[in-house]
């Protein structure tokens, strides 16, 4: 094995932010993604880059704002708490068309909950998570390895698309250890954003603002259908999805991130049993790799979501398979892990 | 092959350290291998524990429930993940920090005085790697060269001076089962 | 024929949409004509608040960003910190800056960040409808102390700059107010100076205006002036409150 190095998941994706051009960095602390914010400490000193423990998150995220603003790639982390708290400002980007990477390492909740792994953000990150009427590419990890590649890859998709994106993980990934093959070129290296809106002095052009407050009659309008424009760009060009044994499955299991990890090993256990299962992995939850699910309807005799929360994914599912075929949902909340054996059962008695 | 090990103990007994080798010397074996440690609050009340799962499949989850392995350092630890451990699973514990008998059904127990053998050597602290010794000489899972090539690489220049100890300590172990 | 007075290059032609009596046009004038004299158009950056003067990068012939409420000086933050050889400067109200925003204000200058402030006080909230903002007078009537401003309810006027003055990290703050052409010079002076010491490298540097907002106190733009002489200044008396350069003289 080449080039391989033990990891920790949230130090992936500090490392991750900095092969992707992070120039500047914004934290604070929350459990469990600490190590990242103190890596980043070390690491963006290192490359002589802006490193700053914020007052608060929602400091944090607007410094980000101000660092987009100027054309810096910027990045903040945090756990769900401190997500809700960034939501006002990733809003804000959003209607002033500034890139940037927020990365959530979810925690159990609601409230402040536990320190536990979980996934009950799904909701928020995917339904824009602020106020006002936009999505986000939201970008999900399912191992120290993808922590690394998909903060590095969400840089360059932020700065295409101008809006922000969410790399959404939890304390599992954020605290485990993996071997990591560092690739440092970027894989969209050849996209090159330039940057014709950013404020930096108006030397020899004309002065620019940046904003989102757009009162005259008509104009929001017009802006948000501009915006519209791109989601459905995004929606064209960026789903990620990885699928296995969908071709003669009989049931198919669909989780992501942590819960698709689970629902792999369930799946090797029920195919040594004779069972026929396939799976579905989302990479990007938004956009949501619909289009795989609704084209194994009739295949299928039932989908079976993994989730660590109530079940949240799963509208998006039942949303896919439009009626078409049964979905069922298995999922564990408050930082409870989804048991193999359980999965399995599942499976047994949904063919029963 | 699959092995799924929770290490256990009280902060300061190297649990994690121990586990992070384990982790890096399975990786550089050419396995699968997952690291998972108790964090945040769950440590503050001087436990500690660590989760390593080393496989030639992929492997789902970091977190077990039922280990195949246990290495305990003390006896609380004995006491929270004993009953866990899979049927024919191994124990391998700290038999010097033991008062207690133990006696647990359709489990391999194996009594290491790590902390004598340790103090033997000049520190108690490296009775974590008495323990680990062990537990590679029972489960074949990783080689004793290859852990200590890895020790040298965890350890890195800023604690080059402890690598000596360490690996005498996990020779010690190794030979000790 | 010699031409003595015209708009300073900072500023557009448009139209403001401030009341009769408001004293924002009159800092905006003042930032720009400092801007100006200093020729830093082509560096300088502004932040805009929430508040009246949401609209100010309309007003001014530079780059200018919007910020959320109260977050300005956590933006002017990002921003100097990524081009530190750029001027930054936020514009803020006292809602902005002294309720919403106080923990933004409060670190960024105790992290002494070389950026200048220009925090406009006029004790209400104009743009929401004349509401209590945190620098209300006491017994000061607005739409939410229509009694009057009752301490034992809604605490007190806060000075918020003379608590920015016990920080390490600021280095300069001054409270000036624009209501008569002599204090206007004045205001002029302390502003150029907090800009100044930022092309310095000197640091945190803000000037509190006390301004004018006849529509919400329920006076005209006249009595508006003596309003800030006979009910404002007692309660935020002008002057430096820090100067780390008299400090070191010793002269203050």
């Amino acid at each position: 094995m080449e080039n391989r190095i033990l990891m920790q998941g949230n130090h992936a994706v500090g490392e991750g932010g900095l092969q992707g051009g992070c120039q500047a960095y914004f934290g604070y602390p929350i459990t469990p993604q600490n190590e990242l914010t103190q890596y980043m400490a070390k690491r963006m000193v290192e490359e002589r880059k802006v490193f700053i423990q914020a007052e608060s998150e929602l400091a944090a995220i607007n410094m980000v704002f101000g660092a987009s603003l100027v054309g810096a790639r910027a990045m903040t982390t945090s756990s769900s708490p401190g997500i809700s708290l960034k939501q006002e400002g990733i809003s804000y980007m959003v209607g002033c068309e500034l890139p940037g990477v927020i990365v959530n390492i979810q925690r159990g909740g609601p409230g402040l909950g536990n320190i536990a792994g979980a996934q009950g953000d799904y909701f928020q990150a995917t339904r824009g998570g602020g106020h006002g009427d936009y999505y986000l590419i939201v970008l999900a990890p399912d191992s120290v390895q993808e922590m690394y590649d998909l903060t590095r890859e969400a840089f360059d998709l932020a700065d295409k698309y101008r809006n922000p994106v969410i790399v959404l993980a939890d304390g599992i990934l954020g605290q485990m250890l993996e071997p990591v093959k560092i690739v440092k070129k970027n894989p969209m290296s050849n996209f090159s954003a330039k940057k014709d809106w950013i404020l930096d002095g108006c030397k020899g052009r004309k002065p620019r603002m940046v904003r989102s407050l757009l009162m005259g009659e008509g104009v929001l309008e017009e802006h948000n259908l501009k915006l519209g424009k791109k989601y459905e760009r995004m929606r064209k060009s960026e789903v990620r999805v990885e699928t296995d044994n969908l071709e003669d499955a009989e049931v198919a299991l669909v989780g992501y991130g942590i819960s698709a990890r689970i629902c792999k090993e369930a799946m090797e256990i029920a195919r040594q049993k004779g069972i026929k299962v396939g799976l579905v992995r989302p990479i990007t939850l938004w956009p949501f790799p619909e289009k795989v699910i609704a084209e194994n309807v009739d295949r299928l005799k039932a989908f079976l979501v993994i989730e660590m929360s109530l079940g949240q994914m799963v509208e998006d599912v039942r949303l896919a398979t439009n009626g078409k075929c049964p979905v069922y949902f298995y999922g564990r909340t408050g930082g409870g892990i989804p048991e193999v054996d359980v999965i399995v059962e599942r499976i047994e008695k949904i063919l029963k | 092959m699959r092995e799924e090990i929770i290490m256990a103990g009280f902060g300061g007994q190297g649990i994690m350290f121990a586990g992070t080798l384990l982790a890096h010397a399975a990786m550089e074996e050419g396995l699968n291998v997952t690291y998972f440690p108790s964090y945040g609050a769950e440590m503050r009340g001087g436990t500690a524990n660590c989760t390593v799962i080393i496989s030639d499949e992929n492997i789902g989850s970091p977190v077990v429930t039922n280990p195949s392995a246990l290495l305990a350092m003390n006896e609380s630890s004995l006491e929270k993940f004993s009953s866990k451990v899979k049927k024919d699973g191994l124990i391998i514990v700290n038999s010097s920090l033991l008062k207690k008998e133990i006696k647990i059904n359709d489990v391999e127990i194996l009594k290491i005085p790590a902390t004598e053998l340790a103090e033997k050597l000049g520190d108690n602290k490296v009775a974590n790697m008495v323990i680990l010794g062990a537990y590679i000489n029972r489960s074949k899972v990783v080689s004793l060269e290859r852990t200590m090539d890895s020790l040298k690489k965890v350890l890195g220049e800023g604690r080059k001076n402890l690598l000596k100890l360490n690996r005498e300590a996990l020779k010690k172990g190794e030979e000790n089962r | 024929m010699k031409k003595i007075f015209s708009r300073p290059e900072s500023l557009t032609a448009k139209r403001n949409i401030y009341c009769s009596g408001c004293g924002h046009g009159i800092v905006h004038r003042l930032i720009a004509e400092v801007i100006d004299e200093l020729g830093i158009r082509e560096k300088t950056i502004g932040v805009a608040p929430v508040g009246c003067a949401v609209f100010a990068y309309d007003y001014w012939n530079f780059d200018v960003t919007e910020a959320a409420h109260g977050r300005p000086p956590a933006v002017a933050t990002g921003i100097k910190r990524v081009l530190p050889d750029r001027v930054v400067f936020t514009y803020q109200g006292d809602g902005d800056l002294a309720a919403i925003g106080t923990a933004e204000t409060v670190h960024a200058a105790n992290r002494g960040e070389n950026i200048t402030i220009i925090f406009v006080n006029n004790g209400v909230y104009g743009m929401t409808g004349g509401q209590m903002a945190p620098t209300t007078l006491i017994a000061q009537k607005t739409t939410t102390t229509p009694l009057g401003r009752d301490p034992k309810i809604a605490g007190y006027p806060i000075k918020i700059s003379e608590a920015l003055g016990q920080l390490e990290g600021s280095v300069y703050i001054e409270r000036v107010t624009v209501n008569s052409p002599k204090n206007t010079i004045k205001a002029k002076r302390a502003i150029k100076k907090a800009f100044q010491n930022q092309i310095q490298n000197k640091g945190f540097s803000l000037v509190e205006v006390l301004s004018m907002c006849p529509i919400a106190w329920g006076v005209n733009p006249v009595e508006a002036l003596k309003w800030i002489e006979q009910k404002m200044i007692p309660v935020f008396p002008l002057g430096v409150i820090k100067d780390k350069d008299l400090t070191a003289k010793g002269n203050l």
